[in-house]
C-alpha cells in the first residue's frame, strides 16, 4: 500500500496498466493451468517427471494434437468441426489399403487428397449454401464414419514399416528420446502460427470470424477465406492420419472415436473462443498438453480412466466459462 | 434534367433498385461537388441507407447511372468503389474489435514485407503499417496511445475515429458515413465533427447522412433531402431552418423550383 502511494499516480497507474494487460493476455490462463498441473503431478507421482514419461505424454498427444490446430482455425472464424477426426480415421483406412495396392508414396498421395476434398466438401457446404458449421460437419461426421467402416469391411489394416511409419520413429536429443510425430507436430504448430500472427490470410481468418459483415466491408472475399479454412483442416487431418499410423502401424475404423470432441477440448482449454475471432495455436498447443498432462498425470496416479474424463470435462466447462466472463468484461 | 454546370466529383441519375415489391430506390439523382461536406438527410425509410449502398458499391442499381468525375462507373461491390477512390464508413462502426488498430486501419490492404520475406513468406509488414497508422491518427488528431491495442480496449468515440482514419487514409476521392454519430455521446460525436472537417480540409469531399439536424447544420455546405426512394430537393443550410429541412423531408414543405433541381 504505502509503496505504491509514494510511487506517484502516473507511476502506479503505469504499472497497474500493464499489470491489466498481462492479467488480460489470453494464454497466461492456459499456461498457469499447465504449470500447476505437472507441479502437482511430479509431487504425486515419483516418475511423471522422468524423461521417458514426458516423451510418452508427446507422442500420446501427437493425433490430437496435430487435428486441434485444424479446429483452432475453424473455431477462429466462429465454425466448428465435428468431422476432422473420423476425415483422419478415413485417412488412414485409404493409406493402409493403398499402401498394399499401389506402395506408400500413392497411399500419402491418396490420403491426402481424399482428405483435402472432405475438407472442400465441409466448407463448400459452409460457403456456397451458408449452411451451419455444426449441422454440416454433424451430417459429413455421420457420413464419414459409415463410409470409413463399409470401406474397411470391420478390418484393420497393418501398414508396412517406411515412409507410412515414419512419423513413429524414434532418435534421441541427450537423454530424451522423442519422435518424429512429434516434430511434426510442432512444425505444424509452428506454420500455422506463422500464418496467423504474420500474413494477411491469419488476419483476414480472424476478421471474418470476429465479425464476418465487417470484414466483408472491408472489402475480404470473406467467403474464400472460410473456404480455404476448411481445405487447410483438410491438410492437417492428413498429416494427423500419418502420424497415427506411425504411432501405431494398424488402421482401425474404430480408432480415434474421440478425435472430435478432444480436438475442441484443446483448444477450448487453449483460451480459444468457441464466439470466433480471438484465440491462438500457442493455446491450443498449451491445451493439448494440458489434457495430455492431466490423462498421464491421473493415470500415474492410479485414478480410472473414467474420472479423467470427468476431469476433462470439467475443465473444459471451466475454460468456455472464463471465456464468457472475459468476453462480458471486455464488450 | 438538372442544369448543374460545375462537374459533380460523384453524380448519379435515375437510380431505380427494388427489392420484390418494395421500392427502396425510385429514381433517385444526386450530387456531390468537389470539396464539399454534403449532408444526406431524410425520414426512416426515405431509402437513404440504399442510395448510399449503392454509390458504395454495396448493393447494385437495377437502372441508372453513376459516375465519377464525368466518368461512368459500374460499381458490382464496395472493393470496385474502393478501388474508385470511394470509403465508406459504416453506422454499425464496421471493425473487427478483438483486433489491433494497425490491423483494423490496413485491413483488406495489408502491406507486406518488401524481398523474399513479402513475396515467398506472405510476411505481413506490422511495423511500417504501425507506423503510418499512426501517422494517420495524429493527422486526424485522434489521441490513442498506442495502434497495437485491440479495438475493443477503445471508448465508441475511439472506434468511430479507427473508422474514420481508415476511409481517410485510403479515400482519394470521396468519404462517405453513413450515421457516423448515431452510437456516440455528445463529446465523442463533436469530435467525429471535427474529423469530417479536417477530411473536407484536406480537400476530400465527404457525404454525411445523419439524423442529427444541428450535426448537419453545424458541418454541411449543403443538404440532400432524401423523401420517397428520390431525391426531393438540395437546400442550402444558410437558406433554411432546421425546421424547415424536417417540413421537406416529411413532406409539409415542397422545396423551391431551383431546390428541387439540386442546383443551389
Amino acid at each position: 500500500m504505502s509503496s505504491a502511494t509514494t510511487a506517484g499516480l502516473s507511476g502506479s497507474d503505469l504499472t497497474r496498466a500493464r499489470v491489466a494487460r498481462i492479467l488480460r493476455e489470453p494464454l497466461l490462463g492456459p499456461l498457469a493451468a499447465l504449470i500447476v498441473a505437472i507441479i502437482v503431478f511430479s509431487v504425486v507421482s515419483q516418475t511423471f517427471l522422468n524423461p521417458y514419461n514426458l516423451s510418452l505424454i508427446l507422442q500420446q498427444s501427437v493425433v490430437v494434437g496435430i487435428l486441434a490446430i485444424g479446429q483452432t482455425l475453424i473455431i477462429l472464424t466462429s465454425g466448428i468441426d465435428l468431422s476432422i477426426g473420423s476425415v483422419a480415421v478415413l485417412g488412414t483406412i485409404v493409406m493402409a489399403q493403398q499402401a498394399g495396392a499401389g506402395g506408400p508414396i500413392l497411399a500419402l498421395g491418396a490420403t491426402f487428397i481424399v482428405c483435402v476434398v472432405l475438407g472442400a466438401v465441409n466448407g463448400g457446404l459452409v460457403t456456397v449454401l451458408r449452411l451451419p458449421p455444426f449441422i454440416v460437419t454433424l451430417g459429413t461426421f455421420t457420413a464419414i464414419q459409415a463410409a470409413t467402416r463399409l470401406l474397411a469391411g470391420s478390418q484393420t489394416y497393418q501398414v508396412p514399416d517406411g515412409v507410412l511409419t515414419l512419423l513413429g520413429t524414434s532418435f534421441r536429443i541427450g537423454g530424451f528420446a522423442t519422435t518424429f510425430g512429434v516434430v511434426a507436430m510442432l512444425l505444424v504448430y509452428l506454420f500455422v502460427w506463422y500464418a496467423l500472427s504474420q500474413t494477411a490470410w491469419g488476419k483476414h481468418v480472424y476478421a471474418v470470424g470476429g465479425n464476418i459483415t465487417a470484414s466483408k466491408l472491408s472489402g475480404i472475399k470473406s467467403n474464400r477465406t472460410l473456404f480455404s479454412v476448411y481445405v487447410v483442416t483438410g491438410v492437417i487431418a492428413a498429416i494427423a492420419a500419418w502420424a497415427a499410423l506411425g504411432r501405431i502401424p494398424n488402421a482401425d475404423p474404430n480408432a480415434y472415436q474421440t478425435a472430435n470432441l478432444d480436438t475442441i477440448t484443446a483448444v477450448v482449454i487453449g483460451g480459444t473462443s468457441l464466439f470466433g475471432g480471438r484465440g491462438s495455436v500457442i493455446g491450443t498447443l498449451i491445451g493439448t498438453l494440458i489434457v495430455g498432462v492431466l490423462r498421464n498425470g491421473l493415470t500415474q496416479a492410479g485414478v480410472d480412466s473414467l474420472y479423467q474424463n470427468i476431469a476433462t470435462g470439467i475443465l473444459v466447462i471451466v475454460a468456455v466459462a472464463v471465456d464468457q466472463f472475459a468476453r462480458r468484461r471486455s464488450a | 434534367m438538372t442544369t448543374t454546370t460545375e462537374t459533380s466529383v460523384l453524380q448519379a441519375r435515375n437510380l431505380v433498385k427494388k427489392y420484390g415489391n418494395v421500392t427502396a430506390i425510385n429514381g433517385a439523382d444526386f450530387d456531390l461537388r468537389a470539396g464539399e461536406v454534403l449532408a444526406v438527410v431524410g425520414d426512416n425509410g426515405a431509402g437513404k441507407s440504399s442510395l448510399i449502398k449503392a454509390l458504395a458499391g454495396a448493393l447494385v442499381p437495377d437502372a441508372g447511372e453513376i459516375s465519377m468525375n464525368g466518368e461512368k462507373v459500374n460499381f458490382r461491390n464496395t472493393r470496385d468503389a474502393r478501388a474508385a477512390g470511394i470509403e465508406t464508413v459504416y453506422q454499425d462502426l464496421a471493425v473487427i474489435p478483438a483486433l489491433d488498430i494497425a490491423t483494423n486501419v490496413f485491413l483488406g490492404r495489408e502491406v507486406r514485407r518488401r524481398g523474399i520475406m513479402g513475396t515467398v513468406f506472405r510476411r505481413l509488414d506490422m511495423p511500417r503499417m504501425r507506423a503510418e497508422a499512426s501517422g494517420h491518427l495524429a493527422d486526424l488528431k485522434i489521441g490513442i496511445k498506442s495502434v497495437n491495442q485491440a479495438v475493443e480496449t477503445l471508448s465508441g468515440g475511439q472506434r468511430q475515429g479507427v473508422a474514420v482514419v481508415r476511409a481517410a487514409a485510403f479515400g482519394r476521392g470521396v468519404i462517405i458515413m453513413d450515421e457516423p454519430t448515431a452510437a456516440l455521446g455528445v463529446k465523442e460525436s463533436g469530435q467525429v465533427i471535427d474529423l469530417i472537417r479536417s477530411i473536407r480540409d484536406r480537400g476530400i469531399p465527404v457525404v454525411l447522412i445523419s439524423h442529427d439536424m444541428p450535426h448537419v447544420f453545424e458541418v454541411a455546405d449543403r443538404i440532400h433531402v432524401h423523401r420517397l426512394g428520390k431525391r426531393a430537393g438540395v437546400v442550402n443550410p444558410r437558406e433554411r431552418t432546421m425546421s424547415e429541412v424536417v417540413a421537406l423531408m416529411t413532406g409539409a414543405e415542397q422545396p423551391s423550383e431551383a431546390e428541387r433541381a439540386g442546383g443551389v
